[in-house]
């Protein structure tokens, strides 16, 4: 079999602690993303979706590590590679996209400038056709009379263009691997559609890979192929977004599904999940969701339950999954 | 409908000035203020005891119109009537209280150094809501009432989630008594899960208070869910009202049908895959002619770069404010036919 384009193996990300035990933010996630592919990563605040890309991109806060795992990226062990050979990564390899474009952005070179530096420095234009490069990209993110636009300053342009041209910036070395932080969480819905059509258009035809997170379970359904959903740290269900989403196989996703406002079922009750996402900093042994699971048994506060096939290419990480979703299709 | 409405605004306008820059009144050769037009003539009203949505792009001026009615800007022309009677441009403290907000971030809007009694407490004595004797009881009433514990009153902002702060904000804007409550993006900060138990919570005291609220929001699938008659706005207008229902199975204006098309999807099916709104909204310093969204609508025609269309009746219910809207059925089919004879060719 191919060698995946990013494999995540064992992904441990902390706090390292002298006098205590380490806080444990993510702990031993585990997937892969193949070439092309569009991985939705799904979660709620705190479950640690973002921190899993910022660890794939080097871009950890301060005091935050990785404590053990491996990511792997076309073979090759990020983890312990020196940080000029790694950074050498970043730009013509792995991109990001991130949520707010205004803060992202460096408010006091024009746009075209910032678009142009990685073309500059990693493919080694000229000036000139780097800019060329820069007004080209800004036109296919669908920015209109780019050539005008490539001299604004990031504080001229509204909330949508923002992002097209943090897309622009981040397609401009041909990378291929795209990550993506919540990155229409902060567009009209209109300029979301808009966003999201370009993105997934320059993706298909540059053939970048896409690790797309999100809290919008309809974003993740209209992008992504491929889906896991995060529970505090770990990856409690995976599978293709079809099979998840129409027979989801964990009851925290099962949950999320249920507390959803779906607009093709307006007479749908919505069923909130009872109680509150556990404190990471007193981590208890057995399944983090048990807690608020209506299904959870004695079994269920002993250990983390394994990750079981329920499915062809469906994964998902409960021990009651077959009684509890037995003959049930959503 | 011959009740009276419980709030009413006619005709509201509210203007910005801005002093432009030097460097742009001299390449102007001017001295002239540009001015930003906000709300262009609103109409709108509430009625007792309904959730009316109020939906529309970021700078459409629904958070404008949301501070109007709260009374924490005064509009530039047009009126609020309260019960019938119009309301001061000043509020004093009585007609301060009959309207409340619950703002859109819990994390900025409570004051992080005042424990949730001594907040609940303050509002209660100052507006002699119920005898000092009584303020504890009422407090507790009120943290019961929006499903916290008693214990919460000795606690402070920081020591609650994002969900929780949200149900002390409302617990806030609900101690005065009001009979308005106008939520702007309430559940926009939120996560799934928990957005699901506070839109249950404005539902319950809607049932069990009688509150009329008005709800800003811009995820249409939540106000699909909550509301009973929405209003969606664009560039400082009002282009439809409706019953929800109604709106979402028959919009009568491309703006909406642009909204509702643009909406993530859940179920695989129903993904729009060919319309996509072009452009952008255009800046309220510079309104278009004629229609303000006829730069953007797919139906425009040369009558719709002329005429400003004021709001008209075009169902029972429902206004809409375009001069196509009863040919929209028949012009969205072209519109199909033509893109899809354009992809085949």
């Amino acid at each position: 079999m191919e060698t995946p384009l990013l494999s995540v193996k064992s992904l441990t990300i902390g706090i390292r602690r002298s006098k205590s035990a380490d806080t444990i933010i993510v702990d031993d996630l585990s997937f892969d993303i193949q070439r092309g592919e569009r991985f939705g990563i799904v979660g709620e605040s705190g479950s640690g979706k973002s921190l899993t890309l910022r660890a794939i991109a080097d871009l950890l806060p301060k005091g935050v590590e990785v404590l053990s795992g491996s990511i792997r990226y076309n073979g090759a062990e990020l983890i312990g590679m020196p940080t000029v050979q790694r950074r050498r990564l970043m730009g013509p390899e792995i991109a990001m996209i991130f949520q707010e474009p205004m803060t992202a952005l460096n408010p006091v070179i024009r746009v075209g400038d910032q678009i142009a530096e990685g073309p500059r420095r990693y493919l080694g234009l000229s000036k000139k056709a780097a800019m060329a490069l820069a007004i080209e990209m800004m036109a296919k993110t669908g920015i209109p009379d780019p050539a005008r636009r490539a001299r604004a300053y990031p504080h001229e342009l509204s909330g949508g263009l923002r992002q097209r041209i943090m897309i622009a910036m981040a397609l401009s070395c041909g990378p291929k691997l795209l990550l993506c932080d919540e990155p229409t969480t902060a567009l009209d819905v209109t300029v979301q559609h808009q966003v999201l059509k370009v993105l997934e258009k320059l993706c298909d035809d540059s053939g970048a890979a896409l690790a797309f997170v999100t809290h919008d379970l309809a974003v993740v359904n209209q992008t992504c192929t491929d889906l896991a959903v995060m529970y505090a740290g770990h990856i409690i269900e995976s599978g293709k977004v079809k099979s998840v989403f129409h027979d989801p196989r964990h009851p925290y996703t099962k949950g999320l599904l249920d507390s959803a406002p779906d607009f093709d079922q307006p007479e749908r009750d919505l069923v909130p999940i009872p109680g509150f996402p556990p404190n990471l900093a007193a981590r208890t042994s057995g399944c983090p969701f048990a807690p608020r699971c209506v299904f959870a048994v004695e079994a269920c506060t002993v250990a983390m339950p394994p990750t079981m096939e329920v499915a062809p290419g469906h994964n998902a990480a409960c021990i009651e999954s077959q009684h509890i979703f037995e003959g049930v299709t959503v | 409908m011959s009740e009276t409405p419980v709030l009413r605004v006619a005709d509201i306008t509210k203007t910005y000035h801005v002093n432009s820059s030097v460097l742009a009144r001299l390449s102007r050769g001017d001295g002239r203020k540009s001015s930003l037009s906000a709300l262009d003539g609103v109409d709108l009203q509430l009625n007792k005891g309904e959730i009316l949505a109020l939906v529309g792009e970021s700078g459409s001026g629904k958070s404008t119109l949301a501070k109007i009615l709260v009374g924490s800007t005064t509009p530039t022309s047009g009126e609020v009537d309260y019960h019938g009677a119009p309301m001061p441009l000043h509020r004093d403290k009585d007609a301060s209280r009959r309207i409340q907000m619950v703002f859109q971030d819990p994390y900025s809007s409570l004051n992080p150094r005042i424990s949730v009694g001594s907040m609940l407490k303050e509002l209660l004595l100052l507006h002699k809501i119920v005898p000092r004797s009584e303020v504890r009881a009422e407090s507790v009433r009120l943290l019961n009432l929006v499903g916290l514990e008693e214990d919460a009153l000795q606690a402070y902002p920081s020591q609650f989630s994002g969900g929780q702060r949200q149900r002390i904000a409302i617990a806030r804007a609900l101690a005065v008594r009001p009979d308005i409550l106008i939520a702007d993006e309430p559940v926009s900060a939120l996560d799934v899960s928990v957005q699901a138990t506070i839109l249950e919570l404005f539902a319950s005291l809607q049932r069990e208070l009688g509150l009329s609220i008005l709800f800003v929001a811009h995820n249409l699938a939540v106000v699909q869910h909550l509301s009973q008659r929405v209003a969606v706005m664009y560039l400082g207008r009002i282009v439809e009202v409706a019953e929800t229902a109604e709106l979402f199975r028959n919009p009568r204006h491309p703006y909406t049908r642009a909204l509702i098309d643009s909406i993530p999807r859940m179920s695989a099916e129903s993904i729009n895959e060919e319309f996509v709104l072009e452009g952008e909204p255009p800046s309220p310093f510079d309104i278009p002619p004629g229609c303000r969204f006829n730069p953007r609508c797919p139906y425009a025609s040369d009558a719709c770069r002329t005429t400003d269309p004021a709001l008209a009746t075009v169902a029972p219910q429902h206004e809409s404010a375009c001069i196509r809207a009863s040919e929209l059925d028949v012009l969205a089919i072209t519109l199909t036919q033509r893109t899809a004879g354009e992809s085949a060719a």
